[in-house]
């Protein structure tokens, strides 16, 4: 695992649904790629066209509420997302980006801090949040061992494969 | 501890658990919806041959009930073909309609058991007693190997629900106060409990769409102490044993709420967030092209049956559609028996296939571009029930009728005589 992620940073606000992350018409798609087509499509079109692989989403509160699909955490990870960074985090989301191996770091007051495209650094080890194109810092909460553990891992599909795997 | 942590800890093997503390649980049942065809994939991606125990998973065929593309179809083919590969019965055909009404019909849900689907309404079991919680495919492919997840003890809020309900005001329109007040992020993480003398007013249907909305707050679980009114309705259903839980005098919560129901109104989370709440009388006249009445959150045999009593002898606008999905196989053969099907198709609802219905806007009542629905679902997120500028009202189920019978937002209280 990378623990110092830099990337360009897509500003998102308070409330972004993983029905905005990804619509419900195209839950019947089981492909990555696929479901990649449709990254943030009902928060903004133009972020799928526009994102490349380590970019960042920083976000208000409670990125990710509302329905558990997983497709939502999916779609982020294929278009290749380097972390999420939030006032907060919808629990759902929460468990399947973190199951998925994506860093999400809670940051209260990060949505203030950050302008769409400005360049944004996060250490994991040591919380420390930068952004890069105005100097401005912030601390972010520490991840828990066990997520550490997750992320470390590639996700938790290795960890159980390995442990459990028939 | 509180009796959330109790049923934690008892399916964690522990005497005490604590806030914060990270448990291992064993999973009393574990079900899947067929949206998440991935959770079938993680199972074998993580190297998953047989599932842990067969009896102890549920699979729904509801929100795509039935079938309206080939994809669907073929998704609900593989779930249909895992479950008789590994020998799981409870497979919840396109029939029986949406998994937290059949899990209540069924008697599957129990006081004391840890429930887990993959849909985030599965807080709606807090009604029993239960510990429901919602994850996502991957977390749930792990129940299938291991029959158990970790589970963070959560925090507890306490909304303590006082008064007396008016005229035309319903448990939905308690938890959309609620909500409005205490904001959609309120609860992530936390449980939520109801307690109060307001509970004995209501009956299982309406202490469903309390606990059931507490999602909406961001909630991990809700829990309603149970009572008589719960083993009233769970007697004749529930076939196992089960343990009942009670939360230790001066266990402290995380905060605590009190809400005085008595002067409220109906109320209605406007465009586009389900926080976004006022008095239904702030929207009156306000033109729906759709009225929605269904889902787990108001599609049970009460809230039909208020839209009976609102809409008998006469018909809907002619400029609005009545769109009305039992919300299972249970609820429509009672509510058929009891007439109400037929008063409301005469009055000019249209009849879905129970189930999740345009809900979650895949198919079955999906709204245009600009268009207006009144729903007594639970989410108004944009583009949640179709186009993404087409906007969604939460309401009660008596608003809902109301306005499909006016062609407007009303205050519903107007046509409960
Ligand atoms: S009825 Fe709606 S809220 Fe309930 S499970 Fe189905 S899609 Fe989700």
């Amino acid at each position: 695992m990378q623990n110092v992620i830099r990337g360009k940073a897509f500003v998102f606000g308070t409330n972004i649904s993983t029905d905005q992350i990804y619509p419900g018409q195209y839950l019947d798609l089981t492909d990555p790629d696929k479901v990649a087509e449709h990254a943030m499509q009902g928060a903004d079109p133009s972020f799928v066209k526009e994102v490349k692989p380590g970019d960042i989403i920083v976000a208000a509160a409670n990125f990710g509420c509302g329905s558990s699909r997983e497709h939502a955490a999916v779609t982020l990870k294929t278009v290749g997302v380097g972390a999420i960074l939030a006032d907060s985090f919808g629990r759902i989301f929460y468990r399947n980006a973190i199951n998925l191996g994506i860093p999400l770091v809670v940051c209260p007051g990060i949505a203030d801090m950050v302008k769409q495209g400005d360049t944004v650094k996060i250490d994991l080890t040591t919380g420390d949040v930068t952004n890069d194109t105005t100097g401005k810092g912030a601390t972010a909460q520490p991840l828990s061992p066990y997520v550490m553990e997750i992320l470390a891992s590639g996700g938790i599909k290795p960890m159980i494969k390995e442990q459990y795997g028939q | 501890m509180h009796a959330i942590e109790k049923i934690l800890a008892k399916a964690a093997g522990k005497t005490t658990v604590t806030t914060g503390e990270i448990v291992n649980c064993k999973v009393d049942l574990a079900g899947i919806n067929d949206l998440y065809l991935q959770t079938v994939r993680s199972f074998f991606e993580m190297g998953g041959k047989k599932v842990y125990d067969p009896s102890k998973i549920v699979m729904f065929l509801d929100h795509y009930a039935p079938a309206s593309t080939i994809m669907q179809a073929d998704n609900q083919k593989q779930f249909r073909e895992f479950c008789w590969d590994q020998g799981i019965d409870l497979l919840m055909d396109v029939d029986q309609g949406v998994c937290h009404q059949i899990l209540a019909d069924k008697g599957l849900v129990r006081p004391g058991m840890v429930l887990v689907v993959t849909d985030s309404h599965t807080t709606t079991h807090g009604a029993f007693g239960a510990f429901g919680t919602g994850v996502g495919a991957t977390d749930c492919a792990i129940i299938m190997m291991t029959g158990q997840l970790w589970f963070r003890v959560p925090e507890i809020i306490r909304i303590n629900l006082e008064g007396k309900l008016p005229k035309g005001v319903f448990a939905k329109d308690v938890i959309l106060k609620v909500i409005g007040m205490l904001g959609a992020d309120y609860g992530v993480y936390r449980g939520v409990e109801f307690t109060g003398p307001v509970l004995k007013e209501l009956n299982i249907s309406e202490r469903m769409a309390l606990c059931n909305m507490t999602t909406e707050m961001g909630a991990k679980t809700a829990y309603i102490q149970p009572d008589e009114i719960t083993l009233a309705f769970l007697k004749d259903k529930v076939k196992q044993d089960y343990e009942i839980f009670t939360t230790d005098p001066g266990y402290k919560y995380a905060a605590e709420h009190t809400f005085d129901v008595s002067g409220l109104k109906p109320q209605v989370a406007a465009p586009h967030s389900v926080d976004n709440v006022f008095d239904v009388t702030e929207y009156a006249g306000k033109p729906v092209n759709q009225a929605f009445l269904g889902t787990c959150t108001g599609g049970r045999v009460e809230d039909i049956a208020v839209a009976a009593r609102i809409l008998k002898g006469k018909h809907i606008n002619p400029r609005t559609r009545f769109i009305v999905v039992p919300a299972s196989k249970g609820v429509f053969l009672e509510a058929m028996a009891k007439g109400y099907i037929q008063t409301l198709v005469e009055a000019g609802a249209t009849f879905v296939t129970p189930g999740c219905a345009a809900c979650l806007g895949t198919h079955q009542g999906m709204l245009a571009n600009g268009e207006t629905c009144i729903t007594a679902s639970s989410r108004n997120f944009p583009g949640r029930m179709g186009h993404n500028k087409a906007e969604i009202f939460v309401a009660s189920p008596a608003s809902v009728a109301a306005a499909a019978l006016k062609g407007k937002i009303v205050n519903p209280a107007d046509y409960l005589e």
